[in-house]
């Protein structure tokens, strides 16, 4: 993950996110198999409601995604999508970066160092 | 024209790109409002754009079509969903198929361009795109929407170059 493309507020709720040793190694076992929530509620020893909140928080946080199969609600490592979608967004500002030269151009503005 | 900001939050699968123009309002407004305008600046030079259907208002469709290098014209629609002129415009941007319906199971992007007046003259303008999921955006890279960037910025290069 690119923290330094982030923003403060989402390098904030990584940081709160990963905060918490029991989060932190969801996200270890996560990344590594998938697994249902009531799986991981078996592997600490607190309550599948504090589960479920932990996984709330890292969902927010962009580090793992839940989702259903059948009537278990799974989770799975999220980090390396992340990173794609980073990469994804670092090649869709170019395309925005030339559409708005385009329109300076079209305004009789062209880009400061006269690249068009 | 200047770019103010660029805010990617990956984890929502959006980016919000601002800048500033010199240009009124009004006019800044002119680029979306008016298609001949709209097709200027759209598409990007090996991609041209033709507007063929639009109308800004609440539940239109805007259709147009991309003229690519090899002849092939890829179709696309907007679905309006908000306007308030001079200031704010919220389509869906979505795959058309030959006939210029949306296509089935092909990923959605909603994008938001927010307009205001300057106090030192001018126009502040910020357009947030936002994709349904990752796996959108990997589909995107996948059906080569990467590629068709990548090349668009290497002919760019040739021409800084050359």
């Amino acid at each position: 993950m690119v923290v330094d493309q982030l923003s403060d507020h989402e390098v904030d709720r990584l940081f709160h996110a990963l905060a918490d040793a029991t989060r932190r190694d969801i996200v270890r076992r996560v990344m590594r198999t998938e697994s249902s929530i009531s799986e991981l509620a078996r592997s600490y020893p607190i309550s599948m409601t504090a589960v479920q909140k932990h996984v709330i928080v890292l969902c927010e946080a962009g580090l793992i995604h839940k989702f259903k199969q059948g009537r278990e609600q799974r989770v799975v490592g999220r980090v390396d999508a992340v990173q794609r979608a980073q990469q994804f967004l670092d090649s869709y500002e170019q395309i925005w970066r030339d559409r708005l030269d385009r329109m300076g151009d079209l305004l009789g503005e062209p880009t400061p160092g006269g690249k068009t | 024209m200047t770019v103010t900001n660029v805010l990617k939050d990956p984890a929502n699968c959006s980016m919000t790109i601002s800048a500033e123009f010199d240009a009124p309002l009004e006019r800044v407004w002119q680029l979306w409002a008016d298609p001949r305008q709209l097709e200027r600046w759209w598409g990007p030079p090996t991609y041209p754009a033709t507007f063929t259907q639009h109308e800004l208002t609440v539940g239109a469709l805007v259709s147009y079509f991309m003229t690519g290098p090899e002849g092939d014209q890829p179709k696309g629609l907007w679905r309006v969903l908000e306007v308030e002129a001079p200031t704010l415009l919220v389509v869906e941007d979505l795959f058309a198929d030959e006939s210029g319906a949306p296509m089935e199971g092909m990923p959605a992007t909603i994008m938001r361009v927010e307009l205001s007046a300057r106090e030192s003259g001018g126009t502040a303008v910020a357009i947030r795109s936002t994709f349904p999921s990752i796996e959108a955006m990997d589909q995107l890279v996948a059906m080569g929407m990467d590629e068709g960037m990548l090349e668009a910025m290497g002919q760019m290069d040739a021409i800084l170059l050359g």
